[in-house]
């Protein structure tokens, strides 16, 4: 199946994510940050589907989205932020950060504008289907130690979840 | 602009970085700089898919544990949270003052 718009959809989803990330950092509420967040992660999951990573982009839907911001929004009910809503939210080296993040900024502006010709020119056109056939059979062939230290990992951070949030140990 | 190359994806990305970035080193709510944490892992996902599209699939399967490490990542910072809400009422910045000299 041949691509259509893609410039169009490709602007459209760059345009939610950097507003929708612009608005997480800025907001007063904490809940509105994670609205946006979750809007975020959304336009990322389109941006897999373009790029041929059908996978990945079910995984960030219903891992990163379903997941992790569900878990955000319990903890943003469960902490009583009314207090932290009144009061200042950016602290008071603000403008030192910003500068420092805008030099990153910079140098990374620098590095795609050197490393243009790097890229080819004519993306191919990957055949259809077969994809997360395909990331299974590495998952389960050559990834297979980093898949059980993975499920190690988050076993452990289960526990420590739990014994972190617990009241008496 | 004809043709979206993969340069577009990393500028993106670069960008989500940077507005991550500023997240963590600005704002005085803790669980704001978490999220902006959660900002900076998926630029690096989005970064990592994007030249998966011109290699082979091994940075699809690398984001796929990046996704699983923020998950773990994610669940402990926010219990770590918890436990700090419930020793000091409140989730400000400032307030973590206890080891300062």
């Amino acid at each position: 199946m041949t691509p259509v718009a893609t410039p169009f959809f490709f602007y459209f989803f760059a345009t939610i994510a950097i507003v929708s990330a612009v608005l997480v950092i800025t907001m007063r509420n904490a809940v509105h940050s994670a609205i946006a967040l979750i809007f975020t992660l959304l336009s990322l999951a389109g941006f897999y589907l373009m790029l041929y990573a059908p996978f990945v982009a079910g995984v960030q839907i219903i891992l990163y989205v379903g997941g992790i911001m569900v878990l955000f929004l319990f903890v943003i009910m469960l902490v009583n932020l009314e207090q932290a809503q009144q009061e200042e939210q950016f602290n008071q080296q603000w403008l030192v950060g910003l500068l420092a993040t805008l030099v990153l900024g910079a140098l990374l502006g620098y590095v795609f504008v050197k490393g243009k010709g790097v890229f080819p020119e004519r993306l191919a056109q990957l055949p259809e289907a077969e994809n997360t056939q395909q990331i299974g059979a590495m998952l389960y062939g050559q990834y297979l130690l980093p898949f059980e230290i993975a499920s190690v990992l988050l076993l452990v951070a289960m526990v420590g979840a739990v014994v972190m949030a617990k009241r008496k140990i | 602009m004809a043709e979206i190359s993969t340069l577009h994806y990393l500028v993106v990305a670069a960008a989500l970085f940077a507005i991550g970035t500023i997240g963590v080193l600005t704002r005085r709510n803790l669980v704001i700089v978490l999220m902006s944490i959660e900002l900076i892992l998926n630029a690096v996902t989005l970064n990592l898919v994007a030249f998966s599209r011109i290699h082979n699939l091994q940075g699809q399967v690398f984001s796929i544990f990046i996704i699983a490490a923020a998950a773990a990542e994610a669940a402990v910072g926010l219990g770590i949270l918890i436990a700090f809400f419930r020793n000091k009422e409140t989730v400000h910045a400032d307030e973590a003052d206890l080891l300062k000299w």
